[in-house]
């Protein structure tokens, strides 16, 4: 029990900021980067805007090689990159690298599927209404996929949650990295269950607020 | 002005080719509502698609004011369609922005000045009668609200043309009402261009100048409204017309050898009832109303009789004669 309390009492503040430096990265890269990514495989699939069969069939090849392969492998086939971008592939921003391209390709596909959820009648109006693309982006599709981008960030945040954890494996760090060390490894099941608890309650958290986002947002 | 030169709409490709609407001519002028009518599939959506290019078509021209759209960019296009509203069956508004901002959207996409928006969108929610509803949501509204707010919308940057694809089928009959009035009321203060397109014919009783009817991509048949109710000519014309004034023939009825079957008309010029009894006075024949109705398009009444004519030839002969002059128009649909 003491032992438990002194695994924390000095590893844990440290695990959790990795952990939060781990998501917060891989979140803000899948918000904006996987955004742009699944507007270009909305716009590009759409006749009302830009279908072009190339550069859908490009982008969305690539999204399902990323999404294709486990995590752990994928952490692995990325250390080249994750070397040049960061100079190491050890380490909570190393860990950072994979964690976001994963994140871009599944919150890509989940952006695509919102927008193609968007009533094709109302951006016809839109389209029939003389708006430029910009404006139809910005006025229609992103109003009425909100609700359902915001569902899809929440399950792309409990997904990264899930995958940091697996981050510890190239020393990445963080709360599932202090399960497996000390709860696994060490045969700690104090230190187990409070991470465990702790992911709960952050999974809980992030899936409360988001539901309670996308529900303030719906109009309908 | 717009004018549609064999225009064909080509959908699919090998053996799964479908041609939505074949070769279509039509002149449409300024200030006038001209409808198209048609059974489900027979192409008028597409035809009205193509007027703003919603629809490419496959082959023809589309002459806006004699200007040639099917050939231009998608910036001159853009351009266009700011000269041209459009409402749609189901409303189409932007569900998670307010009422005004719907509005609004039709402004922001012509660069209305920024500060000048909410007047402009006050104005507009006042022509539809709606002002109250400007920081409501869709939802929240009815469909004939919903519309009006389509309406809006479509009119915001004062196009001079207004396409209405079935903008009344999926309201009520009050809402129906409603929204019919308001455009006449539109056309006559501004004198826009209304295309519509319905399979409604009270609709097109009610609301249009001119009427076209489609069936199977082909327009059959255009002529003005009063024509097309009194005169249909061609049997999709007939059929439609005949359902509005519910006076088809029952099926069951069988023509005997001394009898004949006859359709009369009457415009606002001819009265009816002395017709029926003064033929049965002054000969000797008999005759039984099968199926009636009055009717009035644009206040002018007109009214369809099927009637059997019973009695000898020779009567009968003189009979008809004496009818056919006194009616608007007279149609043998059976016997001898």
């Amino acid at each position: 029990m003491n032992e438990t309390l002194e695994i924390i009492r000095s590893e844990f503040a440290q695990a959790s900021f990795e952990t939060f430096e781990m998501v917060f990265i891989s979140m803000a890269a899948a918000a904006v980067i996987g955004t742009l990514l699944g507007l270009v495989l909305h716009l590009t699939s759409n006749p009302l805007f830009y279908r072009n069969r190339i550069i859908n069939g490009i982008a969305g090849t690539i999204v399902n090689i990323i999404r294709s392969m486990p995590f752990i492998i994928l952490i692995i086939v990325l250390i080249p990159v994750t070397r040049i971008l960061v100079g190491t592939s050890i380490g909570a921003l190393a860990a950072s690298v994979s964690l976001s391209i994963a994140s871009i390709a599944f919150f890509a596909r989940l952006v695509e599927n919102a927008f193609s959820e968007v009533d094709k009648g109302v951006i016809e109006a839109a389209v029939a209404a003389g708006a430029g693309t910009f404006l139809i982006i910005r006025k229609v599709l992103f109003v009425e996929a909100m609700p359902a981008l915001v569902r899809a960030l929440t399950v792309t945040f409990v997904s990264i949650i899930g995958y940091s954890a697996m981050a510890g494996a190239v020393g990445g760090g963080g709360i599932g990295n202090l399960a497996i060390m000390y709860g696994y490894n060490r045969y700690q099941t104090g230190v187990l269950l409070v991470t465990v608890v702790v992911l709960i309650i952050i999974v809980q958290l992030g899936q409360w607020i988001g539901d309670k986002i996308a529900m303030a947002l719906t109009r309908k | 002005m717009i004018e549609l030169k064999n225009i064909d709409v080509e959908f699919g490709q090998g053996s799964q080719r479908f041609q939505a609407v074949k070769n279509a001519d039509l002149t449409i002028q300024k200030g006038e509502i001209f409808g198209i009518v048609g059974p489900s599939g027979a192409g008028k959506s597409t035809l009205v698609r193509v007027i703003n290019m919603l629809q490419q078509p496959t082959r023809g021209q589309v002459l806006i004011d004699g200007q040639d759209i099917t050939k231009l960019n998608r910036k001159e296009l853009r351009k266009v369609r700011l000269n041209m509203g459009m409402i749609f069956q189901h409303f189409n508004l932007i569900s998670g922005s307010t009422i005004a901002e719907n509005v609004a959207f039709s402004l922001y996409a012509n660069k209305y000045p920024k500060d000048k928006i909410p007047e402009r969108v006050k104005e507009l929610l006042d022509l539809v009668h709606l002002p109250e509803k400007a920081d409501a949501y869709p939802a929240n509204l009815s469909g004939g609200q919903k519309q009006r707010v389509a309406i809006a919308r479509a009119l915001a940057n004062h196009p001079e043309i207004l396409l209405c694809d079935e903008a009344t089928s999926a309201l009520d009959v009050e809402n129906t009402e409603e929204i019919v009035e308001l455009l006449k009321e539109i056309n006559q203060k501004t004198k826009i261009t209304i295309v519509f397109i319905t399979h409604e014919m009270e609709v097109a009783k009610k609301l249009f100048d001119r009427i076209a009817f489609m069936e199977q991509g082909e327009i059959k048949e255009v002529s003005d409204i009063y024509t097309a109710f009194t005169e249909p000519r061609e049997p999709i014309a007939k059929s439609l017309v005949e359902r509005v004034l519910n006076v088809s023939v029952p099926e069951a009825l069988k023509v005997g050898n001394d009898e004949e079957l006859l359709r009369l008309s009457y415009t606002g010029d001819d009265s009816y009832d002395p017709v029926i009894s003064m033929a049965s006075k002054n000969y000797d024949i008999t005759m039984d109303i099968i199926s009636g109705k009055v009717d009035y398009i644009h206040d002018k009444p007109f009214g369809v009789l099927i009637v059997m004519l019973r009695g000898e030839e020779s009567e009968r002969k003189k009979a008809l004669v004496y009818i056919e002059k006194n009616v608007y128009k007279m149609e043998k649909l059976g016997g001898k």
